[in-house]
């Protein structure tokens, strides 16, 4: 039986389809099962790193050494698609993780900028929501990380040349930003959710078509593969099964 | 070749209050952690703290040592947030600057170098830039490549340091310094923008050893920028030191949780601060002992 977390994996993988001879950098766990399946499958010429300093093959040999000095190189020349978590996201795909509340004196101290500015205006960007929920979903980030749409327009041509936010993925269902003025959208809801369910959950007005499709399940093919890179079902754990 | 022996009591001894201070490693992972203990037993203060972030940050941050934290991030890796810096920060204790991971880079870098700062796209449009006066931006004096005007650049500032501290697998008397594990991080540029630079090693060797360890690919430190070195054994503990030794997961467990209130600090401090390096390392091997049995 499909479960909700092997949905999300294949909507992960979806997103690297096309991208090619780039460094596919999916971050977190069901990111990084995602990311490795569609190089298993559809999108063989991505090139992963094992999560250090390495890029390794499919088999895990050694293909070229990546400490982080050079990742500043891949990300700066574009050849990279990130999937980075995020505490808030808002309707133009502004992204934070660095606090909650106040930037200088905040509620909740998160990570800090880490390499989301960076990454936002350099490479193509996917965000991963395990938890999909207004809390996430708001109409203001509290902090700008990642750079969504309306800020890289207000920053300028250097800012928008290689902007390019391609998806998000949650819990529930897959976000896209390919509407006119670049609001997020919903673009497909995963088996078994109601677009109400995704429209409660989210603290903002999502651009909703009038037939929304529903996201695929895994082929008989790639359930091979899943039980191959996840026997211990570490992606169950991320996205637990809806009661 | 000079000889530039010291120890870990001797750099802190050069260390002044008020100086900006560069950390080398990353996260929780090769920093040099017996001079942060020195430093903590020390009178230091006003410090501003340049580092990519771990337990380094936090153990100055909970000792009231520091006035401002320039950082990407302060994590112990395995445990995403550093909860005696967020205390810090949530209580207004420290001030920050807080940048880019490539910002950051950019920054020493341009501090080695010499100039002022370094054009970059990383930060436009991100709050690094919007909520911070300190970061300002540039327009190019060239055409853009479509054609149209100078574009405007984040003219990331440089990072000067007083003084760099990096931990190495190996060094020689002389200052050269070799790392061994998958990554340097930016100890090199660390010791390159900073005006005084002391390394600590785990070995000090031979420099005819360095080539029986690794490659030439892994002498990246040279005596050009380094002014000290001290031998310091497990001198990266709890932090990793791959391939010396991995992360103290369990210990780190135990710095985390000290977080907790001001008395599980307090014991924490008596039991793991307030006491020499040699203490320190002895309470480690007796613990070592006791897992063990």
């Amino acid at each position: 039986m499909t479960t909700r977390a092997d949905v999300c994996v294949i909507a992960v993988a979806e997103c690297f389809r096309g991208d090619g001879e780039i460094v596919a950098n999916p971050i977190g766990t069901i990111p990084r099962i995602g990311g490795l399946l569609a190089r298993r499958s559809f999108e063989p010429d991505l090139v992963m790193t094992d999560g250090e300093a390495m890029f390794t093959d499919a088999a895990g040999a050694i293909e070229a050494w990546n400490p982080y000095r050079t990742m500043f190189d891949v990300v700066w020349s574009g050849r990279r698609h990130v999937m980075m978590g995020g505490s808030q996201l808002d309707p133009m795909g502004n992204h934070n993780f660095a606090a909650i509340g106040d930037m200088k004196r905040p509620k909740s101290q998160l990570l800090g900028f880490r390499g989301a500015p960076g990454n936002t205006v350099n490479n193509v960007t996917s965000y991963w929501v395990p938890n999909h929920s207004p809390r996430v979903f708001v109409e203001t980030v509290d902090v700008v990380t990642g750079v969504g749409y309306d800020r890289a327009a207000a920053a300028g041509p250097a800012a928008t040349r290689f902007h390019a936010l391609r998806r998000v993925v949650t819990n529930l269902c897959v976000l896209d930003f390919e509407t006119p003025d670049h609001r997020m959208r919903l673009r497909s809801v995963h088996p078994g959710v109601a677009v109400e369910e995704v429209v409660a959950a989210t603290g903002f007005a999502l651009a909703v078509p009038a037939d929304v499709p529903t996201t695929r399940e895994p082929t008989e093919a790639e359930f091979v593969i899943l039980a191959e890179l996840d026997p211990k079902n570490t992606r169950g754990k991320e996205v637990p099964e809806p009661e | 070749m000079p000889d530039k022996r010291m120890t870990v009591e001797d750099i802190v001894g050069e260390l002044r209050d008020g100086m900006t201070i560069g950390i080398g490693g990353w996260g929780s992972r090769r920093k040099p952690m017996a001079v942060v203990r020195a430093m903590l037993r020390s009178s230091l203060k006003d410090l501003t703290v340049v580092s990519y972030g771990g337990p380094d940050v936090g153990l100055l941050c909970a000792a009231r040592m520091v006035r401002k934290v320039v950082f990407a991030f302060v994590s112990l890796d395995s445990i995403a947030l550093e909860p005696h810096f967020r205390i810090a920060k949530q209580n207004g204790a420290v001030a920050t600057l807080e940048l880019d991971e490539g910002m950051f880079l950019l920054g020493l870098q341009a501090a080695a170098w010499r100039v002022p700062f370094l054009p970059t796209r990383v930060g436009l449009g991100s709050d690094a830039l919007e909520k911070q006066d300190e970061i300002r931006t540039v327009t190019s004096p060239y055409e853009s490549a479509d054609g149209g005007p100078g574009e405007e650049f984040v003219a990331m500032p440089a990072l000067p340091l007083d003084v760099a501290l990096v931990h190495q697998n190996r060094a020689d008397i002389g200052g050269n310094a070799q790392f061994l594990g998958p990554d340097l991080y930016f100890d090199d540029l660390m010791c390159q923008a900073a005006a005084t630079s002391f390394v600590t090693c785990e070995q000090l060797v031979d420099t005819a050893d360095f080539a029986k360890l690794g490659s030439p690919h892994t002498q990246r430190i040279s005596r050009l920028w380094t002014d000290g070195v001290a031998e310091t054994p497990n001198g990266a503990h709890f932090t990793s030191c791959t391939p010396d030794y991995e992360r103290d997961e369990a210990f780190q467990k135990e710095y985390a949780a000290a977080a907790a209130s001001p008395e599980a600090w307090q014991q924490w401090r008596a039991n793991w601060i307030d006491i020499s390096e040699a203490d320190y390392q002895a309470r480690l091997d007796s613990r070592r002992g006791l897992a063990a049995r």
